[in-house]
């Protein structure tokens, strides 16, 4: 609950910031003869960029409680709608890469931890540095490269040029392999990060007393390794999954852009370009919301994963 | 700092490269207008998008001493399609005579450190949309990237170490205050964050400008991280015997914490300070990437891979656009390398 205001003050900081830089997106129509003086004013009005800042910013506080986000300046269709219709997209991306970043990354950890120094560690380690060091956005070039080339995988968009015929198993087939290109660059460009936490984590369990008494008990090593070690090492990670979220997100609009996913990088890199104010204090507020939805859950997670902090 | 490097050396060998191949690539941008072949924005548009001309020392079976380059034949200039003109060869000179320019903004010369002469065309890395060099570019390029990564860290750590600094020290509505101000900046994705406030300035600024707001964008959102952390340390750091007895000896508070408690985080800040170099950089990227940062004529590595992006038939036909992208990666890589390696030796545990 603490974040809420958290979120008033950002939506309020980044509000002020925008209003501050010279001209709105009217001083582009201003340039355009076909529109006259009086359509822009009247426009203006409607958005309530005639009045002072803070009015301003209340007003659109005042819409965004009804759950109206304001209205595109160049789209003319409300906020809401244009982001509805990508985050999903993003959304998808997002959970695709998550699932997938998990699933590899947990236990490649926790092996590379048990063969600590030895060839395989060393190998997959140096993969994960090359991993971590390498831009999402290069990730996605290369990706697009090699199936541009070899025509493998779908590149851009959602769906293909049959999608009206398709029936829905097929639709969901097809959307899934236009996601395939976008969601491996992302979890390429996660994987690593994740992985050596991992590893850390398990590394530093391995070493914890209570280990060395699983061990002096004589408990077999699957059963020290995956009942005693594992469970509290994940611990960790699972706080750690509401910080990664950010660094998703971020990832992800990246990787949108390179590989022409139509989700919320697109859109909030075009409003920025044609300075639509609402779309990018909305976009930054999903943003947000985003990841405290992601804290959220890791909270819920950890309380579920950890007894002690349930018993709190 | 010499027991350092030599204790750098022993303890981590890539690390130890990593530095080197940094300095090198510092010296490098550095020295860009004169080890450049050609100048950054000299326009050869009837080799556009020109395949990469390989230094080569055979010829008809015989080696030769001089590295030359064959001519380079336009087969249809429409689709860009080149061959190499074996009958052709032209010796790659030292100190070769080129178009004038100005180096280091007095030297007026015509010599380049390596090239071919008038009539041959030597392009290492191939050439871009309009014909220009895009090794010289990748060269001059460097310039933005590597600096912008220095300059910016520099900037939100002076911020981040007397945010935290303060925070920790004073604690209370200070302490609350501030570290709300870090947790608004921290709770949204770095890349909205850093668009948005990239919308508050018009799209078409000057480069020098440009240059000036990625920094502060950036600084503006790297320096909350650090203060955090630095605020955990100097909670700790201030019960020691040396702060009270420094307050006690009646210094003000600013002095306590710039001269007593800010060097104790020493170890710690030096490694963020490696580690969080690549951040900048790809940040800089990323923005000159979606056309939003340094603009045409004046290269970085980031507006360079630009024409790639929803370009199939370059990033496919011309796959020497990315270049760039491998020097951002390998930048990336040594800082880590470097900020790992220091980490291992600033560690006390590891003495």
């Amino acid at each position: 609950m603490q974040f809420i205001p958290l979120l008033f003050g950002m939506t309020f900081i980044s509000f002020v910031i925008i209003q501050l830089a010279p001209g709105d997106y009217f001083t582009q129509l201003q340039m355009n003869p076909e529109i006259s003086p009086q359509t822009i004013e009247s426009m203006r009005r409607n958005f309530g960029l005639d009045k002072p800042v803070i009015a301003q910013y209340f007003y659109w506080l005042g819409n965004l409680a009804r759950f109206n986000l304001g209205e595109s300046f160049s789209y003319h269709v409300p906020v809401s709608f244009l982001i509805g219709q990508k985050l999903k997209n993003t959304l998808a991306l997002s959970v695709f890469s998550i699932f997938f970043t998990w699933l590899i990354a947990i236990p490649l950890g926790v092996y590379s931890a048990i063969k600590e120094g030895r060839w395989q560690e060393k190998m997959m380690s140096f993969f994960a540095y090359i991993g971590i060091s390498i831009p999402s956005f290069l990730i996605a070039m290369l990706l697009v490269f090699f199936a541009a080339r070899t025509m493998v995988l779908p590149v851009g968009g959602t769906t293909s040029v049959f999608y009206i015929n398709a029936t829905g198993w097929e639709k969901f087939i097809d959307y899934l392999k236009h996601l395939l290109l976008p969601g491996i660059a992302l979890t390429l460009a996660e994987i690593g990060w994740l992985y050596r936490l991992m590893k850390n984590n398990f590394l530093e369990a391995l070493g914890s007393p209570y280990i060395v008494t699983a061990h002096a008990k004589g408990l077999s090593d699957g059963r020290i390794y995956f009942r005693h070690a594992l469970r509290n090492a994940v611990n960790p990670m699972i706080t750690i999954f509401g910080y990664t979220l950010s660094s998703v997100l971020s990832g992800a609009a990246l990787v949108e852009i390179i590989t022409n996913w139509p989700g919320m990088g697109r859109l909030i890199l075009d409003a920025v370009l044609s300075r639509d104010l609402y779309l990018v204090m909305a976009s930054l507020l999903i943003g947000g919301v985003l990841l405290i939805l992601g804290n959220l859950v890791a909270d819920i997670l950890i309380a579920a994963a950890d007894p002690r902090v349930r018993l709190r | 700092m010499k027991k350092f490097l030599k204790r750098l050396k022993h303890a981590n060998r890539i690390s130890f490269i990593s530095l080197w191949f940094l300095l090198f690539l510092y010296l490098i941008a550095f020295l860009a207008d004169f080890i450049s072949p050609y100048p950054y924005d000299l326009q050869n548009r009837e080799y556009a998008l020109c395949p990469p001309t390989a230094p080569r020392v055979f010829h008809d079976g015989r080696v030769s001493l001089r590295p030359f380059v064959y001519g380079i034949e336009i087969v249809n200039p429409a689709f860009q399609e080149y061959a190499a003109d074996t009958s052709r060869i032209y010796p790659i000179r030292l100190f070769a005579k080129g178009t004038e320019r100005t180096l280091a903004g007095f030297l007026k010369t015509d010599r380049y450190l390596f090239g071919t002469g008038d009539e041959g065309k030597i392009f290492l890395f191939g050439t871009d949309l309009h014909g220009r060099d895009v090794f010289s570019r990748v060269l001059h390029g460097a310039r933005i990237s590597l600096s912008i990564g220095i300059i910016g860290v520099s900037i939100s750590f002076i911020l981040g170490l007397l945010v935290g600094g303060v925070s920790g020290y004073f604690g209370g509505k200070t302490d609350v205050f501030l570290m709300r101000m870090v947790e608004i900046i921290m709770m949204f994705p770095f890349f909205y964050l850093m668009l948005a406030l990239r919308a508050a300035f018009p799209p078409n600024l000057s480069s020098v400008q440009v240059y000036f707001l990625i920094v502060v964008i950036l600084s503006l959102i790297g320096w909350a991280s650090l203060a955090r952390i630095i605020r955990g340390m100097v909670l700790s750091l201030k019960e020691e015997e040396y702060v009270l007895a420094a307050r006690s000896l009646g210094l003000s508070s600013f002095r306590v914490i710039t001269r007593h408690i800010l060097p104790g985080t020493f170890s710690y800040t030096v490694t963020a300070l490696t580690l969080s170099v690549p951040g900048y950089i790809l940040g800089e990227s990323a923005l000159s990437l979606l056309g939003l940062g340094i603009q045409e004529p004046y290269p970085s590595w980031g507006n360079m891979l630009s024409v790639t992006v929803g370009n199939l038939r370059i990033l496919t036909g011309a796959p020497w656009m990315m270049i760039p992208g491998l020097f951002i990666f390998l930048t990336v890589i040594a800082f880590n390398f470097l900020g790992d390696g220091i980490r291992n030796v600033a560690d006390p545990k590891n003495w």
